[in-house]
């Protein structure tokens, strides 16, 4: 949802930024597309769908863009939480590259541990209690119970 | 109708024995369980759960798989009251208006009024579906690709012109959703698009990572730091239930999703999503304070939640009646009922009555089982929201991640979960509606076949939109909303969305 209520700014307006960014995708897409079989009007080939999606993503962003009527200026996005929004995208980032070499249980105390020690900077003992059950007990009720398979470390755990 | 009575007496002869009656409750505490997990939806609940099945008669089989479905339709709805992450793809639109109840210590309320809405929703149709399958399975069988590709169009076009933000930003994020939808195998050439040497892809970008990735990790990283996520309020014991001016502000909403949800759960495809995004749009448009919405707006759990359900209901129509899957989780279901050596359609009904009327009895059972054990469990639910936001957003993201590597067992999916995350806090922070983006991812494939295998049928015309009736109403219908819709915009009119949007709703 929206989230703002800052004045409308006719200068560099957030719908002008993410519209502009939208067409950039766009452009991106349609010459990306372009590389497949584009097949005919009739008989469409590979590229033709995404080809006629992203000209009207690229229709819809300029619309965004450039009729949009006075929204808050980009300048008004507070960026309060950005740090901790990216330590916790590397937490999720760490557990993707290092779940299925360190296993899931080692993988996930790390995370855990890391947000609430590092991040958070919570008392090491709650910490380690909370980061062992999540990680020894989502194991449990997944691999365990659901069986789900789920990545063993190098020793085993 | 006599007949059809009796039938439904040895239905429920059947679906009320002791082993029956315990694979049912079985099935929908699991279901209910698996729907709560991030990412483990009806669809993984019950891949993961049909070996389990082999050993079972076919009555208990369906029994137990059709009770994981509809208890994890219900779970789907908790997190995503509570945590605002959408335990399944149809719960998306229940996170915005019952999370947005829960931030105001209302979370009591919004769950006991997703479960009597799914209740009364599941009921009624039950009804519906005992009384009108073959008939209304009839139609639904008349709809070949040119009809599929009008209902889609029309079905993104509703969803734009009913969202409360500006009809061309909806429609951008239902493009981009449309655009992921088209990565990976190209189904009628065989050709890969947007693979670049990433195996995983050649199947195409699952639902679940990026429905997680968006609704879920993004509102996470937008109150990172906050201490807890803005304006949340725990509820007292007495605020546990809805107020009566709540029950009477769902009454409406629960009998149109209701209604909606079993005609679309009828046609074959994601019903119970696409219920689900055009029963809130359908509220919000009659609403009178259409600003509420987003802000805990009743109607705006009730109606979606009475859909998802309806459409559950739905959907099995044309798979009991004619043997045709609506959509994935049916025809895993038709594949469990094969294993048995039951072939599902017309001749189940007249070869195997005990089997297809127990079947019937037992979800009337099983809605009542998940209303008396939901209900009681509201108050133990919300008191997630007492545990420090720290503590639990660390959990959050555990089950995010476990959730969605758990599907597929494949990291990229954690990857796409992470990008997604990051995609959807830029495009929040930026005054975008992301729901949009996995519809369009949902209906992409389905959109791009109907509108091939149509102009395969005709030869390469595009006429075949236009001489079949039913496509050419629908299409009428969409292009007619979608002017309505940018008209103001283009005029440079402020109309309602505009309004809300300078507002910051």
């Amino acid at each position: 949802m929206p989230q703002s209520s800052q004045p409308p700014s006719h200068g560099l307006t957030r719908n002008r930024v993410a519209g502009l960014a939208l067409v950039a995708i766009a452009v991106g897409i349609i010459w990306e597309s372009s590389k497949l079989p584009l097949g005919s009007l009739g008989n469409p080939g590979a590229g033709f769908v995404p080809l006629v999606i992203a000209v009207a993503l690229a229709v819809f962003a300029l619309l965004t863009a450039f009729l949009d009527k006075g929204t808050p200026a980009w300048r008004s996005i507070a960026w309060a939480e950005a740090p901790r929004a990216a330590g916790i995208l590397a937490a999720g980032a760490f557990a993707a590259l290092a779940m299925e070499r360190l296993g899931y249980r080692i993988t996930i105390f790390a995370s855990a541990a890391f947000l609430l020690l590092v991040l958070e900077r919570k008392p090491p003992l709650p910490v380690l209690s909370a980061a062992l059950l999540l990680s020894a007990g989502t194991y449990y009720l997944f691999a365990t119970l659901l069986r789900v398979p789920l990545p063993l470390g190098p020793w085993g755990v | 109708m006599v007949e059809t009575l009796h039938n439904l007496a040895l239905g429920f002869s059947v679906a009320l024995q002791p082993s029956v009656l315990a694979y049912a409750v079985l099935g929908c505490m699991v279901g209910t369980i698996v729907g709560m997990l991030p990412g483990l939806g009806p669809l993984a609940g019950i891949s993961l759960l049909l070996p389990a099945t082999f050993g079972l008669t076919p009555t208990t089989a369906i029994v137990l798989l059709a009770g994981i479905y509809y208890g994890a339709m219900y779970g789907g709805s908790t997190t995503s009251i509570l945590m605002r992450i959408p335990g399944e793809a149809a719960s998306v639109m229940t996170c915005i208006d019952g999370y947005a109840m829960t931030q105001k210590g209302r979370a009591g309320a919004a769950l006991a009024i997703a479960a009597f809405s799914s209740f009364a929703a599941g009921s009624v149709s039950l009804v519906a579906l005992t009384l009108v399958a073959p008939p209304l399975a009839g139609i639904a069988l008349k709809f070949g690709p040119p009809e599929y590709f009008g209902l889609l169009t029309m079905g993104l076009i509703v969803l734009a012109y009913m969202s409360g933000g500006s009809m061309p930003k909806t429609l951008s994020m239902a493009a981009l959703g449309l655009l992921l939808g088209t990565i990976g195998i190209d189904q009628m050439s065989g050709f890969l698009r947007f693979q670049y040497g990433i195996i995983e892809l050649g199947d195409g970008i699952g639902v679940v990572p990026v429905a997680v990735g968006l609704l879920g990790l993004s509102e996470v990283l937008l109150v990172a730091g906050s201490g807890a996520p803005a304006g949340i309020k725990a509820p007292r014991l007495g605020e546990l239930l809805p107020s009566r001016a709540e029950a009477r502000q769902a009454i409406g909403p629960t009998a149109r999703g209701t209604v909606l949800g079993f005609l679309i759960g009828l046609i074959p495809g994601s019903a119970h999503i696409i219920a689900s995004f055009v029963s809130y749009g359908l509220e919000r448009r009659l609403s009178n304070k259409p600003e509420e919405f987003g802000r805990g707006a009743v109607a705006g759990v009730a109606g979606p939640e009475a859909a998802n359900n309806a459409a559950a209901c739905g959907a099995f129509v044309p798979m009991l009646a004619l043997g045709v899957p609506s959509g994935p989780i049916t025809a895993v279901m038709i594949a469990a009922l094969l294993v048995h050596g039951v072939a599902p359609g017309p001749l189940m009904i007249s070869e195997q009555p005990a089997l297809f009327w127990g079947f019937i009895a037992s979800m009337y059972v099983g809605n009542v089982v998940l209303l008396a054990l939901n209900l009681p469990m509201v108050g133990l639910l919300v008191q997630m929201l007492r545990i420090p936001y720290p503590y639990l957003y660390t959990g959050i993201i555990v089950f995010c991640v476990l959730g969605v590597y758990a599907v597929n067992q494949s990291v990229v999916e954690v990857w796409i979960m992470v990008a997604s995350g990051l995609a959807g806090y830029l495009l929040r922070k930026l005054d975008f509606e992301v729901a949009p983006v996995v519809l369009g991812l949902v209906l992409a494939p389905m959109l791009e076949m109907s509108l091939r295998q149509s102009l395969a049928m005709s030869g390469g015309s595009y006429w075949i939109l236009y001489d079949h009736a039913i496509a050419r109403s629908l299409l009428i219908g969409a292009l007619v909303l979608l002017a309505l819709g940018l008209r103001p915009f283009l005029m440079r009119r402020a109309d309602w969305r505009t309004r809300l949007e300078q507002d910051g709703l």
